[in-house]
């Protein structure tokens, strides 16, 4: 490992203002960030540990939602009483991520800002316009099996990885930043971008900016919901697609929905239209698989992964369905 | 029938542990961390390693600049082919015990560069963190060439190889007129399979510890399946003494054929301690464990004519697959298709194309498992044509003797295998058409598929010491990739000579012990296990010559094979109140110690006129998601038959882990290779599928009878490699019974079955 130097953040105003300089990480779980040190992919000459900052609690909100702290292990996130019962698809979707293992370190605001596991981004003996700019594509024209359907440009076609992400992009969650210009809001549809011809950049974040915690608003689509990982072996594998799903009904009509998918795309992809297209119908598969369309209504193939396109068409109606179903729905 | 040299005394022991469901006796070691494995040991002086692979696939080296990796304060030395002191000249010095026909590749030779990863320099530093970071810091220039890593563009250059790897025979010229006898076939089955290239990645990196004596003798830690193959490459590639080396691997954290050649560690790591008299170690990154041997990438076709009543009348099976420009590797693939079934007229034809990728490497049944599938699957949409059953048409083809020489099986229990798993499945319950089962969303599909492995023997020596306090340690050069070596190679010693299980000790893994091959091919039991238990023999005659010489000896008058060995005592068989303890024997006799050493070769009149093989029968369950194409194995039956079942327990496991492996060649294991860069782009854990926990359901494994007394001195075969065959084609036959959808490519991802779903 190349040489850097350490120092632990005493505050997070602290860990903001060390922060500053270029060069700098912080690390948290360090299960994404070390792991990249060593392939040599990220080179921070400095080091800023956040990791024993008091923001790891999980608390309710003045609007009735849950705090979660950047800080808080995704296994503790999962597991809490509260985001079990009043956002099980955020439960199932961290728990369908990673190993218990790595469940156990990971923080959640280290899962919004891991990197895409792109095969060129990990090899630096290839090109990679994210971990160098300019040096060109690999996977456009390489192996893109696991790359974007949507929202990709001409200059990278990875994928965000997280599961986390996915089901927090569909219950409208809210980062909260500090950072040197102080605190702000982030929704989390502006968090993460599309590649562009900046595929270097995965976030709005700017330097020096610490993500304090995740708010949750109250809405959390308990009783219809569910979030729908498909992948390549039963368990540790990243998404192919998945997909986050809650629906609001009265009786067998959608009266809210939310559709995020994950797998797919630089970021979480939703789209209201979609979600539109869904409310005041039907709770059936002909209604879900015509939202399913227009969300993917711009979806394009590479090589190796054109099947995703249909996949997630599949995957949309069947999450959506076990959504409806879920609480004495009528089947439909 | 031939004469089988008969070896007194072996199995006479009432009760005795072979067969018996032994526990590991490394099993304690290995769950408390004292089982040590070759990166784990160290002297005082250790240096490490880290290798440089090279960023292109074909070309040369321009230029190396190694200042700024020197510069740093604790690198100690860089080596390059610049810098590298002259070595062993002829190809021969190179070859090891599993070198196929060609030149082996030698690292740091020059400035070429003949495949991805190749290694180009290796760093020397004081800590490992310290040389990986030199090792990024070491600037090469290239100037690449062209590559070609395509089989499936280059298939068109291929060439037919000889015999040009031990262990594989070239395929036996057709018999009968197979393409006409398809041609007039009134059922026919003519299809293309491809296998993808699958790297070995055991649990253990590779990696070599060179210990460096203050006398200037080296100990060698090294990953290996055979210390003797790499003390003898050892010592040709560097000049050495025999004498001024040994190599180790007591413990070795799985292999599966990846420690069958030394590998460029081992080189590596030797360099460095002889040149800076100094102790090293070099261990591979996981990225660079897909720098050299793989199971090769591989295009086969099978084209299968029938009768109606679903006689085999001819058999095709055609494969091409890859090797390297400097070796032919072979695993010829299409033998087993012409042993498996009766039929008259077959051909069968193996080619190689020549790619620039490291030389492929024996991935467990290395042939086998990569070819009968492609059998097998083909067998299956041979019965769907028919409206046959799968099982009924294997037993209507069944071939009693090998159709390949016309020789008898020394044994072949193969339709009990189908009888005996067919009814522990429940195969009789099957819906014979496709799509006919299902779970809710679930498809149910079940599909079966047979499996053949060579039983093969080679030649070994052990040595026996056995104390006047009755322990025994016996010892042969061999290894233990996890197989159960130690406590099987000990079940046999206390079985011959009447001695509890913790009284021996077997010793291993040590080139100075007596020679042993190298561990693979599933000869392990067969070979060393018939030395030892030869030198066992060996000990006991000698027991029995001191026992009768005594006063008063209650074995007087009594001939060597009536007496039994047993509780660590010699007894009068027909009179077991007249006995004696091994240890009043050898006191009585002033006997301290026995020393003896015997070889054990294989019975080659037998072999000459017989086919040694093991068999299997494999059934499966699958459940697969009607809209999303996910495939669930949920259910696996293996019945196996490979002779006398040394270890149940150890045997039972050997084939669980090899019905593993085949779900991740049915479903998972993949190499994706990018042609336009000749690299291998999935290298790690994370991207490199093999299953997980939650993939594999509970593996029924039933052990057929099979007596066979020409095989050896044991009667049993052995198990580490027959598991692992069949299963792919198995798990394709379910998905095809589950959804209709016919997937020829391994492996079978969902996007495959969900392309047909739609
Ligand atoms: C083999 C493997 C499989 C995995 N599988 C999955 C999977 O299936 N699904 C899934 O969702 N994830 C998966 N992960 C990823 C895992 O979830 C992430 O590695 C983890 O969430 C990162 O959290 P961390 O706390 O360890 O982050 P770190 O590694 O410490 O940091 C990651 C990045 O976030 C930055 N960072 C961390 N905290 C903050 C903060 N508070 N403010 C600003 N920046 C911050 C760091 O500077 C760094 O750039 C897998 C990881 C591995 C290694
Ligand atoms: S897809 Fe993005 S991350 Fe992958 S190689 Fe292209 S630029 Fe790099």
């Amino acid at each position: 490992m190349r040489s850097f130097t350490y120092a632990r953040a005493a505050s997070a105003a602290d860990a903001v203002g060390r922060a500053g300089a270029s060069g700098t990480a912080f690390v948290a779980g360090g299960t994404n960030l070390l792991d990249l040190m060593k392939a040599d992919v990220l080179r921070p000459e400095g080091l800023v540990d956040i990791s024993r900052l008091p923001l790891d609690r999980i608390e309710e909100t003045a609007e009735g939602g849950l705090r979660l702290g950047a800080l808080a292990r995704n296994a503790d996130t999962a597991y809490d009483e509260r985001v079990q019962t009043r956002y099980p698809m955020l439960s199932k979707a961290i728990l369908a991520g990673a190993s218990a293992q790595l469940r156990n370190m990971a923080t959640n605001g280290g899962n919004l800002l891991q990197r895409t596991r792109c095969y060129y981004f990990y090899d630096t003996a290839t090109p990679c316009n994210k971990r160098e700019p300019g040096s060109g594509c690999g996977a456009i024209g390489g192996v893109n099996r696991i790359h974007a359907i949507l929202g990709a440009s001409d200059r990278c076609i990875a994928v965000h990885p997280s599961d986390l992400c996915v089901a927090l992009a569909a219950l409208d969650a809210v980062v909260q930043v500090t950072g040197p210009d102080g605190e702000r809001s982030i929704p989390f549809a502006d968090f993460h971008r599309l590649p562009g011809d900046r595929p270097e950049i995965d976030t709005v974040l700017r330097p020096g900016d610490l993500v304090t915690a995740i708010d949750l608003p109250a809405k959390g689509f308990a009783e219809h919901s569910t979030y729908l990982k498909i992948r390549d072996r039963a368990s540790y594998a990243f998404a192919l697609v998945s997909v986050a799903a809650g629906l609001e009904l009265d009786g067998g009509t959608v009266r809210d929905a939310r559709l995020a998918l994950g797998g797919v795309a630089h970021k979480p992809w939703r789209d209201p239209e979609a979600e539109a297209a869904l409310v005041g119908k039907p709770a059936t598969p002909d209604r879900f698989r015509a939202a399913a369309r227009v969300l993917l209504r711009d979806a394009k193939g590479h090589e190796h992964n054109s099947f995703k396109i249909e996949l997630a068409e599949r995957a949309i109606v069947r999450a959506l369905t076990e959504a409806a179903e879920r609480k004495g729905a009528p089947r439909p | 029938m031939i004469a089988i040299p008969s070896i007194p005394g072996f199995l006479t022991a009432p009760n005795g542990p072979i067969g018996k469901p032994v526990s590991r006796v490394d099993g304690r070691k290995k769950v408390t961390g004292n089982a040590h494995y070759a990166a784990e040991f160290t002297l005082p002086d250790l240096a490490h390693g880290y290798i440089v692979s090279s960023a292109i696939t074909r070309g040369r080296i321009t230029r190396i600049d190694t200042a700024a990796a020197l510069a740093l304060p604790g690198v100690i030395h860089v080596f390059t082919h610049e810098n590298r002191p002259s070595l062993a000249w002829f190809d021969r010095k190179w070859k090891d015990d599993d070198a196929p026909k060609g030149a082996p590749f030698r690292p740091l030779y020059d400035a070429e560069i003949h495949h991805a990863l190749q290694p180009v320099a290796l760093v020397i530093a004081e800590s490992f963190e310290l040389a990986r970071y030199a090792a990024r810091l070491v600037h090469i220039e290239y100037e690449a060439a062209p590559h070609q890593t395509d089989l499936r563009a280059n298939r068109a250059n291929s060439f037919t190889p000889g015999k040009d790897k031990g262990g594989f025979q070239p395929p036996p010229k057709p018999r009968g007129n197979p393409e006409q006898a398809f041609l007039e076939s009134p059922v026919q089955v003519d299809a293309e399979f491809t296998q993808a290239a699958e790297y070995h990645n055991p649990m253990e990196m590779h990696a070599t510890t060179v210990l460096h004596h203050d006398d200037g003798t080296l100990t060698v830690h090294d990953k290996t399946q055979g210390a003797q193959n790499c003390h003898t490459y050892v010592c040709n590639v560097f000049g050495l003494a025999k004498s001024a080396v040994r190599v180790m691997s007591p413990f070795v954290g799985g292999a599966f054929g990846s420690g069958l050649r030394p590998q460029h560690q081992l080189f590596m790591a030797m360099l460095a301690a002889t040149q800076l008299k100094r102790s090293i170690r070099v261990e591979l990154s996981r990225p660079q464990m897909f720098s050299f041997g793989h199971r090769p990438e591989t295009i086969q076709r099978v084209a299968l004519g029938a009768d109606r009543d679903g006689t085999l009348r001819a058999l095709i099976h055609e494969a091409v697959q890859e090797s390297s420009r400097n070796e032919n590797y072979v695993e010829i693939v299409v033998n087993w298709s012409g042993q498996q079934y009766k039929c008259d007229n077959v051909r069968l034809d193996y080619k190689l194309t020549r790619l620039d990728v490291h030389t492929p490497l024996d991935q467990r049944a290395p042939g086998a498992a990569t070819g009968v599938p492609a059998l097998e699957i083909a067998m299956d949409e041979l019965a769907c044509k028919l409206g046959m059953d799968p099982l009924e048409l294997r037993l209507k083809n069944y071939a009693e003797t090998d159709p390949n020489t016309g020789n008898p099986f020394s044994s072949k229990e193969l339709r009990g295998c189908f009888q005996q798993g067919a009814e522990r499945f429940g195969w009789a319950k099957r819906s014979p058409a496709p799509r006919s089962m299902r779970d809710g969303r679930e498809l149910i599909g079940w599909g079966m598929a047979a499996g053949v492995w060579d039983a093969m023997q080679g030649q070994a020596a052990a040595k026996a010491v056995l104390g006047v306090d009755g322990k025994l340690v016996v010892s042969s050069a061999t290894a233990d990739i996890g197989t159960g070596t130690y406590t099987v190679m000990t079940q046999i010693a206390a079985d011959v000579l009447g001695l509890p299980i913790d009284d021996v000790t077997f010793c291993l893994g040590d080139s100075s012990l007596p020679t042993a091959p190298i561990e693979g091919g599933s000869w392990t039991v067969s070979t060393v296990g018939s030395a030892v238990k030869a030198v066992c023999d060996r000990v006991r005659s000698q027991l029995v010559t001191l026992a009768r010489k005594l006063d008063d000896s209650p074995l007087t008058g009594v001939a060597e094979e009536d007496v039994l060995f047993a509780d660590g005592h010699l007894i009068v068989r027909d009179d077991r109140s007249r006995r004696l303890s091994i240890t009043d024997a050898m006191r009585g006799s002033g006997t301290l110690s026995i020393e003896e050493e015997a070889r054990a070769l294989p019975y080659l009149l037998a072999r000459a006129r017989h086919t040694f093989a093991t068999h299997s029968a494999v059934f499966v369950e699958v459940r697969v998601d009607e809209d999303l194409g996910t495939i669930r194995v949920s259910r696996v039956v293996s019945a196996i038959a490979a002779g006398r079942i040394i270890n149940p327990k150890t045997a039972r496991s050997q084939i669980q882990g090899a019905v593993v492996w085949g779900i991740g060649m049915g479903l998972e294991e993949e190499a994706f290779t990018d042609h336009r860069l000749g690299r291998v782009m999935n290298h790690d854990y994370a991207e490199y599928h093999v299953p997980v926990n939650a993939d594999v359901p509970e593996i029924d494994v039933l052990f057929v009878d099979e007596h066979d007394d020409m095989v050896n001195a044991l009667g049993a075969k052995g198990v580490g490699e027959i598991g692992i065959v069949g299963v792919p084609a198995a798990i394709a036959n379910a998905i095809h019974h589950a959804t209709g959808v016919r997937v020829r490519d391994f492996p079978i991802t969902l996007d495959k079955v969900l392309a047909g779903l739609r």
